[in-house]
């Protein structure tokens, strides 16, 4: 080889070496950087993870009335556990006693152990959070009407997976708090023997018996038990949640991308400068396949032209909420601890024995009756959540805050009939007791079937087949419904945080009993 | 060359029951029946057949000052030990509502968690438990007595001690 020919090929080399990183980059997009129309697009649908979006987003969805960003901000929250949970794991030994001793090496001794776990739980509070409000916000703006009847089925299982993580995780630490949640929650899936008991049949049929021993694996709350909740709370329940997510996801998507009004147009009025048309370039590829799928996309009846690309528009959106969702928790985090409380004692439970917030409410409920409580009224209230997509099959106020028959004014009605029909339910059990106080040596089958929370679910009930009837819409009596449901949730939540103190009796303030 | 018989078969008339159709169906039938059986098996597993816990049975020494009807509660145990006239009696101090442990007094039983009240003899008096608290199998061995968890007896057995 001559001189000549290898300086060219040295100098190419070098050349490439110093374009190297830059093309890295232009190469990780698969069609280049998203700068045209085009590029935008292929952006979105050339990527894994970002082709559950689609190319375009309505500038309906974008509005921030709209979800007011909830349910990215549940993704958020989830993806900020999933990190942080798997970090703790680096230290988390899950054995009684030393499960407690290794969360207070994770507190005390390992770096930035304490922040860790704070994030973790603060995020794990505010997906509790945000699922509720998410949910309420896809129940009143009417968007689990046809055709997302089924994506607010896959929602509702998420809400309960949601709380199945929470609970199985504050289990985990193996103190006070946890040791006595596990045996009220293992005695809760046990308590279908209130019923078989009463009708001395569990001896032959037990299915109370047999929750509770899948639960523990054993007969007492153990190593056994410990490792259950573990491995449902680092494994198990988390792959559920991602496969919930992923259906969630798609389906939005599939059923043609959020709610919208049927006059959406009109609403918007004409987009703002700036913003680019649709299909300023001619497109790169025919649309046969857009001929032979069926059903709704999201612009069926409508033109494209309010659309904008979801890159940038709608990522640096939900990129926003993720932000802002990890600067709440990390606020948190370095303002509040998360609590550890004493080592386990299986003799001496807390007294008041308190669950985390969320489950306060139930544990007033329990405190009536425990299979009612714990397991009757969840299930009525889940079952009636599931059916109302198809139970309401109207089409006025899809899409729009409190939209439907009565609207508004009914939703602000509804309040006022489910927190006074709540408050007067409690006061009456405070002030005066229950049937076993007036009539001792009442059958507990009258007490399961007859306590303050089966008369409160059905005060709400009929209080919704009367709206039903009312405003010959069940729409009306769905709204009714939910916001009672709402309006109960938080007046026992705020009873069994505020006012019950040891022995689970009444106080007016905590610093009665001395908190 | 073939031949036919009878009216002329044409190759676009479905075959009474296509092959591939037999072949689908019979593959999406025992994937279901595989599925359902292991699902069953599955099942099975996490249902402990031997339960690893400690002993229920466990041997006691009532102090010889207990008055009548106090409680007296062995180290480490959730049973409430009682002596009167009659003889010695056990009564589980396990709430029967949710599992939470019960203060025992000479009143009675109060459950911290959810405010259940129970009677002297263990019958509910108060609050969401749904039944009795249980009463013990209890069986004397010379100045001891031996109190077995498992095994629960009708209420008001005592056995002289």
């Amino acid at each position: 080889m001559s001189e000549t020919a290898t300086r060219p090929a040295l100098q190419e080399f070098l050349a490439n070496l110093r374009a190297a990183p830059g093309r890295i980059v232009d190469t990780a997009f698969r069609s280049g950087r998203p700068t045209t129309d085009r590029t935008r697009s292929s952006f979105v649908f050339g990527n894994v993870f970002l082709h559950l979006h689609s190319a375009r987003t309505h500038r309906w969805s974008l509005r921030w009335t709209t979800t007011a960003g909830l349910g990215i901000a549940t993704l958020a929250a989830f993806l900020i556990t999933l990190v942080t949970g798997v970090l703790l794991m680096f230290y988390y030994k899950p054995y009684p006693d030393v499960a407690y001793e290794s969360m207070k090496d994770i507190h005390f001794i390992v770096p930035t152990g304490r922040f860790v776990r704070n994030i973790h739980r603060w995020a794990a509070n505010l997906m509790v959070v945000t699922v509720i409000l998410h949910m309420a916000r896809a129940f009143y703006t009417a968007a689990y009407r046809h055709p997302r009847e089924f994506n607010w089925l896959v929602g509702m299982a998420l809400l309960v997976t949601t709380l199945g993580l929470s609970f199985t995780g504050y289990l985990l630490p193996w103190d006070q708090l946890a040791y006595w949640a596990i045996t009220i929650g293992a005695n809760i899936a046990q308590s279908p023997r209130e019923i078989t008991d009463a009708l001395h049949i569990t001896s032959i049929f037990d299915p109370g018996g047999l929750q509770r021993l899948l639960l523990l694996g054993s007969d007492t709350v153990g190593e056994e038990a410990l490792i259950r909740f573990y491995l449902l709370h680092v494994m198990l329940l988390p792959l559920v949640a991602t496969a919930l997510m992923s259906v969630h996801f798609w389906r939005i998507r599939k059923d043609g991308g959020l709610a919208k009004p049927h006059d959406v147009d009109a609403r918007l009025g004409p987009p703002p400068s700036g913003t680019y048309p649709v299909f300023t370039e001619a497109p790169a590829k025919t649309y046969h396949l857009a001929a032979i799928v069926k059903g709704r996309t999201p612009l069926v009846g409508h033109g494209p032209e309010n659309t904008v690309p979801s890159m940038p528009h709608l990522f640096y959106a939900e990129l926003g909420v993720l932000m802002l969702t990890m600067f709440v928790c990390t606020a948190l985090a370095l303002t509040f601890d998360a609590p550890l409380k004493e080592l386990a004692n299986p003799l001496v439970p807390e007294n008041p024995a308190k669950a985390p917030w969320y489950f306060l409410g139930l544990q007033e409920l329990v405190a009536f009756s425990a299979f009612m409580g714990g397991i009757g009224i969840p299930t009525i209230v889940l079952v009636g959540l599931g059916l109302i997509p198809y139970l309401d099959r109207e089409e006025a106020g899809t899409g729009e805050w409190f939209g439907g028959p009565g609207g508004w004014p009914l939703v602000q009605r509804s309040v006022v009939v489910g927190f006074a029909s709540a408050l007067l339910v409690e006061s009456l059990v405070i002030r005066f007791g229950w049937l076993r106080e007036w009539f001792p040596g009442i059958p507990q089958l009258v007490i399961t079937a007859i306590n303050p929370g089966t008369v409160l679910t059905l005060a709400y009930g009929w209080y919704s087949v009367w709206l039903v009837k009312r405003y010959g819409s069940a729409r009306a009596g769905a709204l009714g419904l939910f916001t009672c449901f709402l309006c109960g949730f938080v007046v026992l939540t705020v009873i069994g945080t505020y006012f019950r103190g040891p022995n689970w009796e009444f106080f007016w303030s905590p610093g009665e009993w001395g908190h | 060359m073939t031949t036919t018989s009878g009216p002329a078969a044409s190759r676009l008339d479905p075959e009474p029951i296509p092959r591939r159709d037999v072949l689908g169906l019979l593959s999406l039938w025992s994937m279901a029946t595989a599925l359902f059986v292991a699902l069953a098996g599955t099942m099975r597993l996490p249902r402990a057949a031997v339960l690893p816990s400690p002993s229920k049975k466990f041997r006691a020494a009532i102090p010889a000052t207990l008055a009548a009807g106090d409680p007296f509660v062995p180290p480490g145990r959730s049973v409430a030990l009682f002596r009167d006239a009659e003889g010695v009696y056990a009564i589980s101090i396990i709430c029967t509502h949710l599992g939470c442990i019960v203060k025992p007094s000479a009143q009675g039983f109060e459950c911290p968690c959810h405010g259940s009240a129970f009677a002297p003899d263990g019958s509910v008096t108060k609050g969401p438990a749904p039944s009795a608290l249980s009463w013990l199998s209890v069986s004397a061995s010379g100045d001891t007595v031996i109190v077995d968890e498992g095994t629960t007896v009708p209420a008001g057995t005592k056995v002289l001690a």
